[in-house]
């Protein structure tokens, strides 16, 4: 059956938070409108598609000046993997030191994303 | 006790992401002698605790989590060797420019600089500052202090929460609170509009199917020793609780997300003066507040929504109190004021010597609408406007210059077809 619709969303590319409007044919995006920049189009595609988020979390860290490290997927991953991937990254713990971008999580849930440290930490003297 | 004052050229105080960018600028400019002091043990100020991605868009084209963007400015301040005094507090600032600070291991401190940037930031609103009648328990939290609790410290606050306030940190936080296990109940917001950006209402709550109560408020704080839960009710027009309309909602824990106070104490030592409307300086476009020699920048000077436009703002307060210590900065002869539908423009007084970039508010939310400045400056069309999104214009010089005879700027927003 063919099916049509129109899906209101809020771009999430920039703070400007743009409102679109995808007219959705057989559940694939047809048309974008109400977007500012070229993200807009692409966001609305794979909002349609398959809603992807970064996921930012912490991870415990011994020996650092912290004990809490800031830690991101390189890419986005699914949305519906976020709850999944939290209880996974629970089970990690790392030792400083740790350099910002350094892979902590390589393939979280056989996505093929890695989650990587974002920031620095230096052991504590 | 008593600390012999040392002279120095260009004090920041402040280490985030204003302090940063300030200290590099200036020492772009040929001021080797830069001072940053820094209140905590890291610089990097609150960047440190948003561990979510979105800073550094404008500027870098690419999404950054807090710490990576304060990493990049971080690594510039030690590769260009600035000094930084961390775990040191300013506690007194004068008009002449002499600096107090103490701190641990740097003792009591006298400074007496050339110039002085204030990079203070902001701090949140509390309950005290909105009035929430009820109980006193424990389990109220500004959001910020919730971001702390889990980000740097690693501890949760409660088990299930409600948020008081849209403001884009209590936004952030009904996601990563939702993420690390907690029941978010709602956020409730006393305005018909949410003060957080759209994208944080798209990604913070309505991916996690959270409610949003908008024209509602508290109403009553329920515990004795804890947080029990809190009574919530719709506002009219007028922002008055229709109390018959309420209803309870259990709760362990309140976050408080209303709002942001730039921090001036020590500005106004200095007689810095400050505007009712922003809480921040007064400044002209150089970034120089009412004192010879102070500049301000970032949300000491006014809230901004995205990092990417305090760092723009700095980088020119350090250029300018650069150029102050080398040879002074012209005398800024033209106001600039806010008109209809705007709350506030930074910044006040411009010479028409220079291009400058202004930084304004709505006053209320609109939809596609003209700025117009005046007198007949210049038209923007903004296809929609929200208070909580700030707008950025750049005028040039020859512009600006236009209104020398008439003395004054006026920042006006219509809306399209409807003049009001």
């Amino acid at each position: 059956m063919n099916t049509s619709d129109k899906r209101e969303l809020i771009c999430i590319s920039c703070p400007l938070g743009c409102q679109l409007s995808v007219d959705v044919s057989d559940g694939k995006p047809v048309s974008v409108s109400g977007n500012q920049c070229k993200r807009g189009i692409v966001y609305a595609e794979s909002e349609i598609l398959n809603p992807r988020r970064i996921l930012t979390t912490t991870i415990r860290i011994k020996g650092g000046v912290v004990s809490q490290l800031p830690v991101r997927t390189k890419e986005p991953i699914s949305k519906d993997l976020m709850m999944q991937a939290m209880r996974e990254l629970r089970k990690y713990e790392v030792n400083a030191p740790v350099e910002l971008g350094e892979v902590i999580v390589s393939d979280l849930l056989g996505t093929g994303v890695d989650v990587i440290a974002s920031r620095t930490v230096v052991k504590a003297e | 006790m008593t600390a012999s004052v040392q002279e120095r050229d260009l004090v920041v105080i402040g280490g985030g992401p204003a302090g940063l960018a300030a200290a590099l600028a200036a020492k772009e400019d040929g001021i080797d002698d830069v001072l940053i002091i820094e209140r905590s043990d890291e610089l990097g100020g609150i960047l440190n605790q948003c561990i979510h991605n979105g800073f550094g868009i404008h500027l870098f084209e690419k999404e950054l989590t807090g710490p990576e963007y304060a990493e990049r400015f971080i690594k510039d301040v030690m590769k260009e060797q600035i000094e930084c005094l961390t775990g040191t507090v300013v506690t007194g600032l004068s008009r002449e420019r002499e600096i107090t600070a103490v701190g641990q291991e740097s003792g009591l401190l006298k400074i007496k600089a050339k110039a002085v940037v204030l990079a203070m930031g902001c701090r949140e609103r509390t309950r005290s500052a909105i009035h929430i009648p009820g109980d006193r328990p424990a389990g109220v939290f500004t959001a910020g202090t919730i971001q702390q609790l889990i980000n740097l410290d690693g501890y949760l606050p409660g088990k299930t929460v409600v948020i008081l306030g849209s403001g884009d940190i209590g936004l952030i936080m009904a996601r990563r609170l939702t993420l690390e296990g907690v029941k978010v109940q709602g956020v409730v917001e006393i305005m018909s509009y949410p003060g957080g950006l759209n994208r944080n209402i798209a990604q913070c709550l309505n991916d996690f199917g959270i409610p949003l109560y908008l024209s509602h408020t508290v109403v009553e704080i329920r515990g004795k020793e804890r947080v029990e839960g809190v009574v919530v009710a719709p506002v009219d027009s007028r922002r008055v609780p229709i109390l018959d309309r309420s209803f309870y909602v259990p709760c362990d824990t309140i976050v408080l997300s209303v709002g942001l106070i730039p921090e001036n104490e020590l500005s106004r030592m200095a007689d810095v003066r400050l505007s009712s409307t922003t809480s921040g300086a007064y400044v002209d476009e150089n970034l120089q507040t009412s004192v010879d020699g102070i500049f301000a920048c970032g949300n000491v000077l006014h809230v901004h929504d995205v990092v990417d436009f305090v760092t723009r703002e700095s980088w020119r307060a350090g250029k300018n109190a650069a150029r102050f210590i080398k040879s002074g900065l012209p005398q800024c002869g033209i106001a600039v004021k806010p008109g209809k539908n705007v709350r506030y423009v930074v910044p006040h007084m411009v010479s028409g010597e220079q291009d400058v970039e202004f930084f304004l508010r709505a006053s209320r939310p609109m939809g596609r609408s003209v700025l117009s400045i005046q007198p007949g400056l210049r038209e923007v069309r903004q296809r929609i406007v929200k208070p909580s999104e700030m707008i950025s214009v750049t005028l040039s010089a020859d512009v600006i210059a236009k209104a020398k005879s008439s003395g004054e700027i006026r920042f006006e927003l219509d809306e399209r077809g409807t003049g009001q």
